[in-house]
């Protein structure tokens, strides 16, 4: 086997053997996406230089043996979405495209201080908006199943490679299933951990009280290490919370009996693709011969969640990317005055999808609707958030498909934004909540394409749903299908 | 309809957005549509409900009152589109 | 027909934090455009706001000092708008839940008192400085100043003339300063103040029409643009004319206010909850550790100097003005107890000392340019008659250059006074022999030249004669001899 298509842990494993080492590796990963990703754009940028230099101080450490911090060596891809200090930014945004950052975000420097080598900034949806990759005003990223099909989004560059073997592991950012959504559309695993489990400092604002950081990985152990390597307060993010962080990856192998699983019968409705509904009922019956009692649940106010993520996500956008004025930083258009320049700037700078949601948000919140539009939303979210507290009374994880189809084809779904919007159905609510969610490859529909289910965990409780979906992994192959490129 | 033309372009005003008329007409369809199934939201009963803006139930972080300064104005200037001296370098503004 | 005048004052006091109100730079004044800066108060893409605690004491402090409803449960938001000193595109304020509320200051102008009620008081972030050029088509910005921390503290529109208001304003500040949560220089731009004016008929209880006044940097520009604006509306009503509800600057050099060009935009903020910042919930045990720690204010401080020390309410009003200078009144009253010659001294020499070496810029004067000892211990030679008063101005330039106790300098420079009266008829004698014409025409009744032959005997002992002893001698002298 290549070294670029081992996983995480496997890695790690021959690093700290010393059977194989950082540079090789990642010469190894450079040279697989030399090979594939003319095909399926997943990165925007490579850091080659300063990967294999990395690689090398790896090496160095690996060598002197003694106490190496957990991810020494090991290449990861991060979404573009990720400030890094002096690599290029960009957010998949023309208004950012000249960008190069001063300073480096929580996450990615702990996962720099854990070890990791940074290969580079993987593609996505601009500003995180999008549920396909098709909105990067740079270029769009294929599902490497099926290069005709969108590889899901927003973070869908770091989905394409990490199911394309063209890293070890990457981070996302999860706002309504930017993580788990293309997770599920390419065969991997997501997780979008508890809101303010992982710092938000260093992430470029979508929508602030939604978004949140998760690793997307080649399987469960991969995805435990990952979250152990960023999860943990920050005293530069308010709303991270200080709760203790456990060691996730060693603690996988509790098995799943007497847990409760719940099933939403809302989330089970006409609509879903029959072969995704067939594959997480499968799922779910796995799951009862291993041990787990499967209750039923109810998320009334599910229906919801749509509208409501859409009004909170564009209001809070759209003051999080007022600071993209052309004054500071990023593109500036040439006008004739100030307001014109504000104006043409961000008429050029920023793209179609971004502008609607700018134009809804700041609507929803303008003079004379904010009662209706934006108020209304974030009562009904406390209704959502209650029922999932309801629900929680009865079961430990619920159990979901991640989406309703398998990927879609490209350029399906841009004409009519509403309907782009309702492929996260599944995967909202549980931001609208703050709760966290993981996807992983539950099966595959007859055009071979990924299938994912999603599991759902009280708050901070990211370690039973690890152990559920670890469970799954370890009684099934789904996960050991590459795709042919 | 939800939204006009005219309220499209007041949102566009107030958000910074130079639109032309054939993304005013786009968007005035678009965002009817999106508006117009927000409408959703007036079923449940809402009356009692509190609003939520965080999902986390946290109160109060702090930090103390301490100066914490790396100095790096060249490098936060950097990105400027234009400069001069020290100063960020904009287009007029008229008071 | 007679109008009545309504006045509201929005401040803005920039709290004297070391560093800002969302991240580490410090607050410091006068550094090179942009350098107190940092991803953060820059607004950087991925940044995030974490709140310094001191901004929320101080606050409070200002709260319970104005005598406001802490609330218990306070929250940030958004006040979106553009403009090239805001980075982020929004200003982090309060809106729907400040965290005072209620509040009133009272003042006294023409000798009456007059509650003012506060509506609010909320914490908010300033946004930097722009700086139009003259020439060329550009402007700069520097953000410097961009997230030090400021409390806006907004009246009712309870103040009916200039005066009022300009009243109201000193108390303000004086209360921020005694707290030292502000320095409360309008000319360097840390205490700034916003007016909203409008007339109406006296008897009234409807409003006019509201204009806000914006640019005034001194109190004295306060004043005259609050008393120019009523009267810009007076004529404009009395003549028939119509008020429009807009903002107007007031040009200093002019003495005029005139109407800002109407913003392009019309102004519609769309607040709602800063979803970065996590509401700020205040306890008793919080709020009964500030209470316990604010000084005695302004107010109470003026009617217990005028108790306590006897004291006129214009002097009490004087010295207690800043804290320092009460302070000071204070120590010195401790060393000697004779408030009113303290006072006399404080308002009047100590007073234009302090305008002439500019030490009233700083919010405490560090370094007394005569210790309050000295001065007590000088008073003291005064009223046990070591020195005279006229001596004692001598000493006090002394230990102006000298910093040296009055007694060294007295007793230095042999500038004790004479009292005893053997020494004194000496001198007598010599005067009345060197004066011999002045002596025989008093004698004859000319009682106007016994001031002659007093400054003649005080010049004879270099003024160091004590000048009662003289005047009971010398009379004595004249009429027996």
């Amino acid at each position: 086997m290549s070294h670029y298509a081992l996983t995480l842990h496997e890695l790690a494993a021959k690093l700290s053997r010393r059977e194989i080492s950082s540079v090789e590796v990642t010469e190894s990963v450079f040279g697989r996406i030399a090979a594939t990703d003319e095909r399926l754009h997943s990165y925007l940028a490579l850091c080659r230089e300063s990967a294999l230099q990395e690689a090398r101080q790896a090496d160095e450490r690996l060598k002197s043996g003694g106490d190496c911090p957990p991810l020494t060596g090991v290449p990861v891809a991060l979404k573009d979405i990720f400030i890094t200090r002096n690599v290029p930014t960009t957010c998949a945004s023309k208004i950012l495209g000249n960008f190069v950052p001063p300073y480096d975000g929580t996450a990615v420097r702990k996962i720099k201080e854990s070890g990791a080598v940074i290969l580079g900034k993987t593609n996505m949806d601009e500003f995180a908006m999008g549920s396909s990759t098709e909105n990067s005003a740079f270029v769009v990223t294929r599902n490497p199943w099926d290069t005709e099909r969108v590889p899901g989004g927003s973070s869908g560059g770091s989905a394409s490679a990490v199911a394309a073997d063209q890293c070890i592991a990457a981070l996302g950012t999860d706002t309504g299933g930017s993580i788990r959504q293309p997770a599920a559309c390419c065969g991997i695993v997501g997780l979008k951990p508890t809101y303010g489990r992982v710092s938000r400092y260093g992430v470029i604002a979508f929508a602030s009280s939604l978004d949140q950081v998760g690793p997307m990985t080649k399987d469960v152990t991969d995805c435990a290490l990952m979250l152990e390597a960023v999860a943990g307060k920050d005293p530069c993010d308010s709303t991270s919370v200080d709760v203790p962080v456990p060691a996730y990856a060693s603690q996988l192998h509790g098995g799943v009996k007497g847990l409760r699983l719940g099933m939403p019968k809302e989330y089970f409705i006409p609509g879903i693709q029959a072969e995704v509904e067939k594959s997480v009922k499968d799922a779910i019956r796995l799951l009862e011969k291993n041990g787990v009692e499967v209750v039923e649940v109810s998320l009334p106010h599910s229906e919801y969640a749509v509208a409501v993520y859409y009004i909170i996500a564009t209001a809070e956008a759209s003051s999080n990317l007022a600071r993209y004025d052309g004054m500071k930083y990023g593109y500036r258009a040439p006008a004739k005055d100030l307001t014109e320049t504000y104006m043409r700037t961000r008429q050029e700078g920023f793209g179609p999808e971004v502008k609607r949601r700018i134009m809804l948000g700041t609507y929803a919140l303008s003079a004379g609707y904010y009662d209706a539009y934006y108020l209304k939303a974030q009562k009904v979210r406390t209704l959502i958030k209650r029922d999932f507290e309801a629900a929680f009374r009865k079961c430990d994880v619920i159990i979901t498909p991640t989406t309703p189809t398998t990927a879609f084809k490209i350029g399906e779904k841009t004409q009519d934004p509403l309907q782009m919007y309702l492929s996260d159905i599944f995967t909202i609510s549980v931001n609208l909540a703050g709760l966290p969610g993981l996807s992983l490859p539950c099966g595959f529909d007859g055009n071979g394409l990924p299938i994912g289910m999603q599991i759902i965990g009280k708050h901070f409780d990211e370690a039973t749903i690890l152990r559920v979906a670890y469970a799954y992994e370890q009684a099934t192959e789904w996960h050991k299908r590459k795709p042919k490129l | 309809m939800k939204i006009t033309r005219e309220e499209v372009r007041r949102v566009a005003l107030l958000a910074r957005l130079q639109l032309t008329p054939e993304e005013e007409e786009l968007l005035t369809g678009q965002l009817d549509a999106i508006l117009s199934y927000m409408e959703t939201l007036d079923r449940p009963d809402t009356e009692k409900v509190e609003p939520l803006a965080h999902a986390v139930d946290l109160v109060n972080a702090f930090r103390e009152d301490r100066v914490v300064h790396e100095p790096q104005a060249e490098e936060l200037l950097a990105n400027a589109p234009a400069k001069e001296n020290s100063f960020f370098k904009v287009p007029k503004i008229i008071e | 027909m007679a109008f009545e005048p309504v006045i509201g004052l929005e401040v803005h006091a920039q709290l004297l934090t070391e560093s800002k109100i969302f991240c580490g730079c410090s607050t410091r004044f006068g550094e090179a455009p942009n350098h107190n800066t940092c991803p953060v108060c820059m607004g950087f893409p991925g940044v995030l706001p974490v709140l310094n605690k001191k901004v929320v004491e101080f606050a409070i402090r200002a709260g319970l000092a104005t005598h406001c409803e802490i609330a218990r449960y306070s929250q940030w938001a958004r006040k979106n708008y553009f403009y090239p000193d805001l980075p982020k595109g929004y200003q982090i304020s309060q809106y729907e839940l400040p965290l005072c509320r209620n509040g009133f200051i009272e003042i006294e102008t023409g000798g009456a008192k007059k509650k003012i009620r506060l509506t609010r008081i909320h914490m908010e972030e300033d946004a930097g400085k722009n700086i139009h050029e003259a020439r060329g088509d550009f402007s700069l910005v520097d953000l410097n100043r961009t997230g030090v921390p400021l409390v806006e503290i907004v009246s009712e529109p309870d103040m009916r003339s200039a005066e009022e208001a300009s009243a109201y304003l000193k108390s303000l500040r004086a209360i921020l300063q005694y707290l030292e949560v502000c320095d409360g220089n309008m000319e360097e731009g840390s205490f700034r103040c916003d007016a909203n004016v409008s007339v109406r008929p006296a008897g009234s209880s409807e409003f006019g029409t509201k204009v806000e006044i914006k640019n005034m940097n001194s109190f004295k520009a306060v004043e005259k643009a609050i008393a120019h604006e009523i009267e810009r509306q007076i004529a404009t009503l009395s003549e028939g004319g119509k008020l429009v509800q807009e903002t107007r600057l007031w040009d200093a050099e002019r003495e005029v206010t005139r109407s800002m060009r109407s913003k392009e935009a019309a102004h519609d903020y769309r607040y709602f909850p800063d979803p970065d910042l996590l509401p700020l919930v205040v306890d008793d045990k919080w709020i009964g550790e500030i209470q316990a720690s604010l000084p005695e204010l302004p107010e109470a401080r003026k009617a217990r100097f005028i108790a306590e020390y006897n004291l006129p309410p214009y002097d009490a009003e004087l010295l207690t003005s800043r804290r320092d200078v009460a302070d000071y009144f204070e120590r010195a009253v401790k060393t000697h107890a004779n408030p009113k010659a303290l006072s006399n001294w404080v308002m009047g020499d100590l007073f234009r000392v302090i305008k002439e070496r500019r030490l009233d810029n700083a919010l405490r004067i560090a370094d007394w340019p005569v210790p309050p000892e000295y001065l007590a211990a000088m008073v003291k030679m005064i009223d046990e008659g070591k020195i005279s008063g006229k001596i004692a101005k001598n000493v006090f330039e002394q230990m102006l250059e000298r910093s040296e106790p009055p007694e060294k300098i007295v007793r230095d420079q042999g500038l004790e006074q004479v009292s005893d009266v053997s020494g004194i008829e000496k001198a007598i004698a010599e005067v009345l022999t060197a004066n011999a014409q002045q002596a025989a025409d008093y004698r004859a009744g000319n009682e106007k030249i016994f001031g002659f032959l007093v400054g003649q005997v005080m010049k004879a002992t270099r003024g160091k004669a004590n000048p009662q002893v003289v005047n009971e001698v010398l009379k004595k002298k004249l009429e027996t001899t």
